[in-house]
């Protein structure tokens, strides 16, 4: 060295004495990133949490004594990595899936009930809204329910017609093919879960604009309902409607309320912070939000097949009972949380 | 670069900077994802996503074409669905945390809390991305589709939704929408090797340099002088090498690697010298 003599304190020694545990706490860390806890023995991941302290205090000690910028550099990033793979990754994917489908999910849901219910009493005076409007005049139908989208299920036409579009009549089994049965369903179920996710995540807004969207999907169904009821046909298109329809306007009232909740959060968001109500209120709504595009494919597939292999309107009724039990069941009796 | 400019750089990295204290009372001092970068990680992502997209509807024409067109439909749509929705939250569901744009980037999604990452937070940050990422387009979309939308109303639907688009650019944490809801983060995480360290080897001819001669720079220029060292462009040594000679006033009379790699070992154990008791010399306009 140097005539300045041998600093009392040198980087290149500290290095040389601790720099084979950063090492092998490197090569751990790319296996655990790579393959999981499986890839690492039981010495190894005993070792892991040793190596990871080893390299934190490595890193306090060059902070305050080293100037080898690449050293702090790499020791910075080493441990970033580190305290997110020893922090991060306690439970597995499948227990995490259990834990989600056992208590989580529901008990998101049981904590949005009371923006379920807003939202639900939402849906229903759009659709009695519509409903009266077109039951007195049924010109109002062409203000709610765009032509494209109703097929032409509208005033004009006949009972036949209607009755054949709700399965019932000669026509509907001629020209259904086969195939368009599923495409039909996973066509329903990507633009559902499209409208859902929309209604969740404008809820920010305050949710006003959920509030909207819900209101409309109650108006359409409301006048819907209007049409079929006027020609007679009220008892069968309910059972139409039924068979999926507990499900889908369940999903889609869950959606609202995840929506709903952010957006209380965010204008009342009591004693908490702001951003820190929001969080909570995202996370919840987030768990809500999972569950209802399962509820969506359940009600796709229901609606894509069910619906359309099973006429029978008492049965229809029937199913849609149970699908309405099941999820209520499912989401609201009270369980014993184990903590997992 | 002036003292003023100096400093400058030197706040604006700080911004960047948040305090995230372990468990064990370390500060990992984790630094906030630009907004270029992550910008370029969803354009890398969308990239993927359709050349995916792509080898996807070509694989599923050819199954239309073998036999079960209405099969192959159905199969399509809900790829595609799972594609858009899931392939953000699956990547990073993952230990890394961060979809393979993030990764290419070196950024990835922590929570804002310092706890771990957790499936729901994931959901709803990402959930929101839709409302961010497709509401702008199906604006733009259904106002170029439909006349009967008057202009006016197209452009304020569009500016509104751009608002939330570009939400992460009008706050300090760089947080989007779904940042914000989900109580997360998304910052600098990449991987750094351990470069050899290149105050060690012994060199014969190393020159020696006095006290005043070394007590010219501070702990910036010092990494500087390190940055050029490890890049060993030989342009830019010599540029160095020649302003640090005539600011310490010496002829040129060796190689420039050699004389800048003496200053720099000389330098640092004086730096270092002054750190153990206590004195920090941030750069040359600091005092002694």
């Amino acid at each position: 060295m140097s005539a300045a003599g041998l600093p009392s304190f040198s980087t290149s020694r500290f290095r040389e004495e601790r720099e084979a545990d950063w090492i092998a706490f490197d090569l751990l860390l790319t296996r655990l990133e790579k393959r999981g806890a499986k890839a690492l023995t039981s010495e190894e991941l005993l070792e892991l949490p040793i190596l990871y302290r080893a390299t934190l205090s490595s890193l306090s000690i060059a902070r305050a004594t080293s100037l080898d910028k690449a050293l702090l550099d790499h020791l910075e990033a080493l441990s970033i990595r580190g305290y997110f793979l020893v922090y991060g990754v306690r439970e597995t994917r499948w227990s995490r899936t259990r834990r989600f489908f056992l208590y989580d999910w529901p008990a998101a849901v049981r904590a949005v009930w009371k923006e379920t219910i807003i939202i639900a009493l939402v849906i229903v005076l759009g659709a009695l809204t519509s409903y009266s409007l077109v039951a007195h005049n049924p010109e109002w139908y062409f203000n709610f329910v765009d032509e494209g989208m109703s097929g032409g299920r509208d005033p004009r036409a006949t009972v036949e017609f209607l009755q054949s579009t709700i399965g019932h009549g000669k026509a509907a089994a001629a020209d259904k093919e086969e195939d368009a049965l599923h495409i039909f369903a996973a066509f329903l179920f990507t633009h559902n879960s499209g409208v859902s996710i929309m209604s969740f995540a404008l809820g920010f807004a305050f949710g006003v604009p959920t509030m909207m969207l819900e209101y409309y999907q109650g108006i359409s169904l409301g006048a819907m309902v209007a049409v079929f009821a006027g020609k007679g046909l009220g008892f069968d298109f309910g059972g139409w409607l039924f068979i999926h329809g507990t499900t889908e306007l369940f999903a889609a009232a869950l959606s609202g309320a995840a929506g709903l909740r952010i957006g209380t959060a965010v204008v009342f968001p009591g004693a908490r912070g702001r951003l820190e109500a929001a969080s909570i209120a995202g996370r919840t709504a987030g768990k809500v939000m999972v569950g209802v595009i399962l509820m969506l494919l359940v009600a796709g597939l229901l609606e894509g097949f069910g619906r359309q292999l099973i006429t029978d309107t008492l049965l229809r009724y029937g199913i849609g009972t149970l699908m309405l039990l099941f999820w209520l069941a499912y989401y609201y009796i009270p369980r014993r949380e184990d903590v997992a | 670069m002036t003292a003023a400019a100096n400093a400058r750089a030197r706040t604006a990295t700080a911004r960047k900077i948040r305090q995230f204290v372990t468990p064990e009372g370390v500060d990992l001092q984790l630094r906030i994802a630009s907004a270029g970068l992550r910008f370029g990680a969803l354009i890398t992502d969308l990239i993927i996503i359709s050349a995916a997209l792509l080898l996807f509807t070509l694989f599923m024409i050819w199954v239309g074409v073998a036999g079960g067109k209405g099969i192959a439909v159905t199969i399509w749509m809900l790829g595609f669905f799972l594609l858009r929705t899931f392939w953000f939250i699956g990547f990073e569901l993952g230990s890394r945390a961060a979809t393979p744009g993030k990764r290419l980037m070196g950024i990835r999604v922590v929570a804002r809390d310092g706890g771990r990452l957790t499936a729901d937070a994931v959901v709803a940050r990402n959930l929101i991305r839709e409302l961010e990422l497709f509401l702008p387009l199906m604006m733009l979309g259904n106002g170029t589709a439909e006349d009967t939308v008057s202009g006016w109303i197209v452009v304020a639907g569009v500016v509104w939704s751009l608002t939330l688009s570009l939400f992460l650019l009008f706050n300090r944490d760089r947080m989007r929408m779904g940042d914000l809801i989900a109580g997360t983060w998304v910052v600098m995480a990449q991987r750094v090797k351990l470069d050899s360290d290149i105050a060690t080897a012994q060199d014969a001819q190393a020159m020696q340099f006095s006290d005043a001669e070394l007590a010219v720079y501070g702990i910036f220029e010092l990494q500087e002088l390190e940055r050029v060292l490890r890049t060993k462009d030989a342009r830019a040594m010599r540029e160095v090498a020649d302003t640090i000679r005539a600011k310490i006033g010496r002829p040129v009379a060796e190689e420039d690697d050699v004389f800048l790699l003496s200053y720099y070992r000389q330098l640092k154990a004086r730096l270092e010298r002054g750190l153990l008791l206590g004195k920090r010399r941030e750069d040359k306009y600091a005092s002694e």
